[in-house]
């Protein structure tokens, strides 16, 4: 067995449900987490260095232009100041995920209000903040700016479907709906502000940072710098909420990495909360136009998704919003579209669930007027319109859980299917209702290599530049790695977050548990094969269990005291292009709705969700808690708030971008659809990070619409626009 | 600022910093290499930094380090270690109460202090009257929670976690 695999064919062996050790899928706490509660977990900006240097970045004040002048001599003789950092190589903006190269430079050309354009140091925090906002800055702007999508011409994004003709569906159809909905631009808004702290010795470059691709955001740091590779370090062993903001390399590790090398030490850049939301890739606002036509028996006839996104020019990502409408529902006439509107915003990039965190909610109010329309329970109209294969390219999906996710997600939330009409339920000044939704997030997997070590004394040892962002990679490499080698959890240590170790996949898209996990796995099965050979048994006969073969001899017998390493590499192949791979799911929500104010308090959630194998119940657990509390966001709160006059983020904190907060967020129930999906990994697993809110804001918004008879076109649905919508 | 100014962190005497302008927050992360209490906002908004001050919560970036001459702060290091965690430690890693972590001592700090005012009687938005014991409640739990934000959304594991603790015999 090679350590090697690029993967061509499904793997329906599930080997690793004939292992012994079964603390695979269990509900194991996070190997880590008695750093994180004792505050011991080391995040970027908390690295002890002598003698460090802080920066505080200085951000632009005008939308679009250049800096012409920046006059270091108005702060460098305040106390403490060292120097003001304006180097070429300061990048305007974060890089793209899985970019790879350096971001755009130099940060003198402005693009957007709040961008970085210079570094002042200073011996300590508080000199280098002040002297920060006294620095003078001149400025050449340009006039007549474009800060509004809706107000300039957008281009076509290539990826289209045409297929038939939806124009006559939706004349001919008995059902048809034709309606737009809008949704506003999110924010990661992860707790921990980006932060890097860089040390030059002269010839290597170490830089701890808070970053979630260390594998790709190597060469976008290395090309930013004009640095080789192999001079340059990157260590994100713990990293406080990533969300997409943190998969490219962004402004302030630069900026420490070329103050540091300027300066010959060590210098810490966190960004200022501000500067977060001002500067960090936003998720694009959105128009989607939704044209659906369905026959008498509810199924569709014809299926139109067009959508509108915006981004700075030059930046080739577009929010991709249609990602999932592709194949969740049948129709054989399709029109899916999308055009990207040129504005001067902070870029626009991944946030959480890319696409199918505003397409999905979206679709799914689409979808509850239809079922409306029909006459049709809105469950059953879902069930009605499952397709056999894709729909427009006829790929076989690798597996497709959604029916049972809908049904046994109906029966957990005691889902009524009877007719529905608003306003049914009243209890005091609130009316009651419930909404439902499909989830659907399509599934990747990426390169990843990982190196696993048996040592002597019997206990293993993982490594690889993998991130743990959260979502629970350390534990669920510890329990990967036991049950292949049949070691308690406490017996393997894993190390992360460090270029030193073989390159992983990154922490994005869902992609790393399954991606990580496989790698782990391959090396695992070649040890196995050489221990195999020293029990003299066959590897697939070969069962260990607590540190030893079963009836045999014990791991550290058979390593005789030497290590024994295998580093797995593990590559998507055919797999990728012959099976449409997604996770699917369906949310279920109560909510109550104010008749006098249209403030609205979700009262209940289930979540039913099946992506393959369950790798750790607890954290997978918590992964589709946290996508089900940003749904709550996204429906009801979140939204970033642009000034119509220069373009700056106006709601550029935590106090006025609202995020969830704990009150906010009612009982939620999780059930687990559990699956075996060897089309999307060799572990048989699927991505579980972004899935939970793939959807989740249109279930409440349905709900919103059952409670009080407000159909709602805009997210988030806050009190103002409900009680507009609300009959009277 | 001279010799005899000083502020107890965790038990352990400090002088105050010369510059008038640091946060208490700062000060543990900047100057003392306590980095357990977290810097999420550096205005009020999150609770990450959350620390007790004479056994009482606060937002440790909103409050000057030079204005806690003789108080008493403790911070999460000196509510418990990985060899010997707090109950609430205990719970937050057996219920899953987090998951990047970066929030969690500032919840934990919060909590530990939360439970303290329903035991004093302290009302909140949640409460049926202003007045006469305190119920430890679900409703009870989140409205006074919802100072201490979490964007990895582990809101319900929190909870659990915190009911947990103050379900058990004093």
């Amino acid at each position: 067995m090679s350590a090697y695999l690029k993967q061509d064919e499904p793997d329906n062996v599930n080997r690793l449900d004939h292992m012994r050790q079964g603390v695979l899928g269990t509900d194991a706490s996070r190997i880590e987490g008695l750093l994180k509660v004792t505050g011991t977990a080391p995040y970027a900006a908390e690295y002890q260095l002598d003698d460090c240097l802080e920066g505080v970045l200085v951000t632009a004040t005008i939308s679009k232009g250049e800096v012409t002048a920046i006059d270091a001599d108005s702060v460098l003789s305040m106390p403490g100041v060292v120097a003001v950092i304006d180097d070429p190589s300061l990048t305007a903006r974060a890089a793209q995920g899985t970019a790879g190269e350096a971001p755009a430079q130099p940060a003198r050309e402005v693009g957007y209000f709040g961008q970085p354009i210079a570094l002042v140091v200073a011996e300590s925090f508080e000199q280098a903040r002040d002297a920060s906002k006294h620095l003078k800055v001149s400025y050449r702007a340009d006039d007549d700016v474009a800060f509004d999508p809706e107000a300039v011409e957008a281009e076509p994004q290539d990826g289209a479907t045409s297929q038939g003709d939806l124009a006559h569906a939706m004349k001919e159809a008995p059902f048809s709906v034709d309606v737009t909905y809008t949704t506003e631009g999110h924010s990661s808004a992860a707790m921990e502000p980006h932060a890097a702290i860089a040390q030059w010795d002269g010839d290597t470059l170490t830089v701890y940072a808070s970053l979630q691709m260390l594998n790709y955001n190597i060469s976008e740091l290395a090309d930013s710098l004009g640095l080789d590779e192999d001079k340059l370090r990157l260590v994100s062993r713990y990293v406080g909420g990533g969300f997409g903001s943190k998969l490219g390399v962004s402004e302030e590790t630069v900026a420490a990495s070329v103050a540091a090398m300027e300066l010959g030490r060590p210098v810490r850049v966190a960004m200022l909360r501000q500067q977060v939301l001002q500067c960090i890739m936003r998720r694009s606002e959105t128009r989607q136009r939704f044209r659906l036509a369905a026959g008498e028996d509810g199924k569709l006839t014809g299926f139109g998704h067009e959508a509108r996104v915006s981004n700075l020019p030059g930046e080739s990502f577009a929010e991709p919003v249609l990602q999932s409408s592709h194949f969740l529902y049948a129709g054989e006439n399709r029109e899916l579209s999308m055009e990207v509107a040129r504005i001067h915003r902070m870029t626009a990039g991944s946030v959480r669930a890319p696409g199918e965190a505003v397409g999905m909610p979206a679709l799914e109010c689409a979808m509850d007027v239809l079922a409306e329309k029909c006459g049709l329970d809105p469950v059953e109209l879902r069930l009605r319109n499952i397709p056999d294969r894709h729909p427009a390219n006829g790929t076989p999906f690798s597996s497709h859980k959604l029916a049972e996710c809908l049904k046994q997600g109906a029966e957990a939330f005691g889902w009524d299917s009877g007719p529905r009409s608003p306003r049914h339920t009243r209890e005091g000044e609130w009316w009651v209702g419930t909404g439902m939704a499909s989830a659907a997030r399509v599934h990747n997997v990426g390169e990843a290599k990982a190196r696993v070590t048996l040592k002597a004394d019997g206990t293993a040892l993982v490594e690889t530049d993998m991130t743990d962002i959260g979502t629970g990679t350390y534990t669920i490499l510890a329990q990967t790695v036991g049950e292949m080698l049949g070691l308690p959890v406490a017996k393997v240590l894993v190390e992360l977050g460090d270029t030193h170790h073989p390159r992983g996949p990154g922490s994005g898209g869902s992609w790393g548990a399954a991606s990580i996990c496989s790698a782990a796995y391959l090396a695992c099965l070649a040890l196995r094969e050489t221990l195999a050979k020293r029990a003299d048994v066959a590897e697939e006969k070969l069962e260990l269990k607590d540190g030893a073969v079963v009836g045999g001899a014990s791991l550290i017998d058979l390593l005789d005291g030497r290590d024994l390493a295998e580093e797995g590499h593990y590559e998507p192949g055919d797999i990728a292009d012959d099976f449409t791979a997604s996770g699917f799911g369906a949310f279920f929500a109560r909510v109550r709705v104010n008749r006098f104010t249209g403030e609205t308090r979700v009262e209940h959630m289930t979540g039913a969700f099946g992506f393959g194998r369950v790798l750790n119940t607890k954290t997978a657990r918590s992964q589709c808690l946290g996508g089900m509390t940003w749904s709550i966001g996204a429906a009801l709160t979140e939204a970033m708030l642009f000034d119509p006059v220069d373009g700056h983020l106006a709601n550029c904190d935590l106090a006025e971008y609202h995020v969830p907060v704990n009150r906010d967020v009612p009982d939620l129930d999780v059930v687990f659809v559990e699956e075996r999906d060897g089309a999307a990994s060799p572990i048989q697993a699927k991505g579980i990070g972004e899935l939970g809110m793939c959807g989740g804001a249109g279930a409440i918004a349905n709900a919103i619409y059952n409670a009080c008879g407000a159909r709602v076109f805009e997210f988030p649905m806050t009190p103002d626009k409900v009680l507009a919508a609300m009959p009277d | 600022m001279s010799s005899e100014n000083t502020v107890s962190i965790n038990g352990q005497p400090h002088a105050l910093p010369d510059d008038p302008r640091v946060s208490l927050l700062d000060m543990l992360r900047h100057h003392l290499g306590l980095t357990g209490t977290k810097k999420g906002c550096d205005h009020g908004q999150c609770g990450a930094c959350t620390v007790l001050v004479n056994g009482v919560r606060i937002n440790s970036c909103l409050t000057l380090a030079v204005m806690h001459d003789g108080d008493e702060v403790t911070t999460i290091e000196g509510l418990g270690t990985a060899e010997n965690p707090s109950a609430l430690q205990r719970a937050f890693v057996e219920r899953d109460a987090y998951q990047c972590g970066y929030c969690t001592p500032g919840q934990i700090c919060s909590a530990t202090a939360m439970l303290d005012e329903i035991a004093a009687g302290w009302p909140s938005d949640a409460s049926d009257s202003l007045d006469g014991p305190m119920e430890v409640s679900t409703e009870e739990i989140r409205e006074r929670m919802s100072g201490n934000i979490c964007r990895c959304g582990a809101y319900a594991n929190i909870v659990d976690a915190i009911r947990d603790v103050a379900g058990e015999p004093a």
